[in-house]
């Protein structure tokens, strides 16, 4: 909403996600980032949890951070479904008039948050790798690439409140947990009533539990198109092995069907930060390293001495991959 | 049944570079082309339409040019198509271009309503769910496949990072579309020969009916501070090396970095 008085917005607001009762990362992650906004802005941080039979998760969140958990709990809230959440959402924000509310940029964050930005009429900012705050102006600054990476622009919300942005996963830090910081919970009624947006969740289809998550790993060993066939990423998973680690790849190696889209590193995949990243003949396309280069060390591998990569990378080894890779798996195996 | 596709016209940001001495976006010379979940989401409206019969209407709001993505759009089959377009519009976020888009749709009259998940130049996928919000209907995003059931309800395959839901919406709803859903058709030389005979409405600010405030720049509750090219962290060292060679050096530093021992 439009405001004359930006002042009477307080409180940094964080939207909880949570799957079938196990709260996400991303949560713990917008937890980190909103502890420090509300330093900066002088005031506190609450957590928004929506779901059934969630309210003994409220603690989990105060550990990471949160002073004050919102429980909302509904039977109408126990699968992900757009109009009760939004619904909720609207309603704590009117209720507590919250200054900057984030979300997480996930496949529930960003079906959510534009709702509720066009029920309240406040700016949105997606899909934010960086959040900073003009002290002297009291405001959020959101930065977010744009253009596939190519561009950054960073945007404020100036005369509206709450102030929101959706925050892409992997990207922020988690406090570290503290067992003695406990919440104030307060439970919310949010008097959800079925209407015309309701829809019916026939069924739920889980996907095949496979590997972790790349965007969990620690170690990544990742392929780009100069591994140049499926077969040849049986080297990588078995170094990965080795390793600890995972399998991740490049948008190339996806299109060319040689891997899962879930493996995909990138602007239009996913964001990971592990702390070794092994860069196998991968060039370095700038939607590429958007997703990876907050690596902690990054070692590349590639033929080609000026590809991109090496412009990111802490070891950069300009040589071929099937002499290097073989020879490594057996130093490492001895 | 009545299907409104909203559409874009958009930067192929897989071609765009940054000169190297100025830092900044080169954009000269950088196809244009339709918005590929946009592209999949036409394809999905057309296929509802060759099963079960219905109108299909593209919309795009931009530029004058943004013409020539309607143009493919009824090459590829749309039956008609609307461009919005005024100054009055410019310089919205994704919430003052909602706004916009609802009141052209509630004109043009609809049942079902497809956009792309997201465009490639700003990826923000918020539109969708916004110009649902206008409209008071419910929204189901990232869809991966879409059916009819020839009456009034259409089930979709919505995508979660670990899931499926499969969802029951009555008409009228608006979906958003992965851009895998499908693969768009081809133009057929009898289509671009009637997408150029096929009248484009072409609509202003006056034509739909929006508040001034909530419209265009002043519409829009986010301002762009500043915008700049993606700075990259610093090389680290780079040698040429190979075989045994390199499997020593990387040895070394992930022992230098005490992932190994």
């Amino acid at each position: 909403m439009r405001t004359d008085n930006i002042y009477n917005f307080k409180g940094v607001f964080v939207f909880a996600e949570q799957v079938d009762g196990k709260i996400s990362e991303i949560s713990f992650e917008l937890l980190g980032k909103a502890k420090e906004l509300a330093e900066k802005l002088r005031t506190d941080v609450t957590a928004m949890l929506l779901g059934y039979k969630v309210e003994n998760l409220a603690s989990e969140l105060a550990r990471y951070g949160a002073d004050r958990v919102i429980t909302v709990d509904d039977k109408k809230l126990e699968s992900y479904m757009t109009e009760p959440y939004a619904d909720a959402i609207t309603k704590i924000i009117k209720r507590f008039n919250p200054e900057v509310v984030l979300y997480g940029a996930t496949t529930i964050g960003r079906d959510l948050a534009p709702r509720v930005s066009a029920r309240v009429f406040t700016g949105l900012t997606a899909d934010c790798t960086k959040l900073d705050v003009d002290t002297e102006n009291h405001q959020v600054l959101m930065t977010r690439p744009a253009f596939g990476g190519n561009l950054m622009a960073t945007i404020m919300c100036p005369e509206y409140r709450p102030q929101m942005a959706t925050v892409r996963p992997g990207v922020m830090q988690k406090a570290e947990p503290n067992d003695a910081h406990k919440a104030e919970v307060i439970k919310f009624d949010a008097e959800l009533k079925n209407n015309s947006n309701y829809v019916e969740i026939a069924d739920i289809i889980k996907k095949e539990a496979k590997r972790r998550d790349i965007g969990e790993a620690n170690i990544l060993v990742s392929g780009g198109r100069g591994v140049g066939s499926a077969e040849n990423f049986a080297m990588l998973r078995e170094l990965a092995d080795i390793l600890g680690g995972e399998v991740s790849a490049s948008r190339a190696c996806v299109d060319a069907g040689w891997v899962e889209k879930d493996l995909q590193v990138g602007q239009t995949g996913k964001t990971v930060r592990p702390t070794l990243y092994i860069a196998v003949g991968i060039s370095g396309a700038i939607q590429h390293l958007a997703g990876m280069e907050e690596s902690g060390t990054i070692i590349a591998i590639n033929k080609d001495e000026s590809a991109p990569i090496f412009e990111v990378a802490d070891y950069g080894i300009v040589g071929d991959l099937n002499t290097i890779i073989p020879e490594l798996i057996k130093k490492l195996r001895s | 049944m009545r299907i409104t596709v909203c559409i874009k016209q958009v930067p192929d940001t897989n071609e765009v570079k940054i000169d190297s001495v100025t830092g900044t976006l080169i954009r000269d010379g950088v196809p244009s082309i339709m918005n590929p979940d946009d592209k999949a989401g036409l394809e999905a409206a057309l296929e509802l339409r060759d099963k079960y019969g219905a109108e299909v209407s593209v919309i795009t709001m931009g530029l004058p040019q943004a013409e020539e993505v309607l143009r493919e759009a009824l090459a590829m089959g749309a039956d008609k198509a609307y461009l919005l377009t005024d100054r009055k519009l410019g310089g919205a976020d994704t919430i003052a271009t909602s706004t916009a888009l609802a009141a052209a749709i509630s004109k043009i009259g609809f049942d079902l309503i497809i956009t792309g998940r997201q465009a490639i130049d700003g990826d923000t996928a918020q539109v969708g769910p916004q110009i649902a919000e206008k409209l008071n209907i419910p929204n189901i995003s990232y869809a991966q496949e879409i059916e009819f059931d020839g009456n009034d309800t259409i089930r979709v395959k919505r995508m979660y990072e670990d899931r499926y839901h499969i969802i029951n919406a009555k008409l009228p709803c608006l979906i958003t579309a992965l851009g895998d859903m499908n693969t768009p058709r081809y133009m057929t030389p009898g289509g671009i020969k009637s997408a150029y005979e096929t009248e484009i409405t072409v609509w202003g600010r006056n034509d739909i009916d929006v508040d001034d405030m909530q419209i265009g720049l002043v519409g829009s509750p986010t301002k762009v501070a500043k915008s700049f090219p993606k700075a990259l962290k610093g090389a680290g060292q780079k040698t040429t090396l190979d075989g045994e060679e390199a499997a020593d050096y990387i040895i070394s530093a992930l022992k230098e970095k005490l992932i190994i021992r």
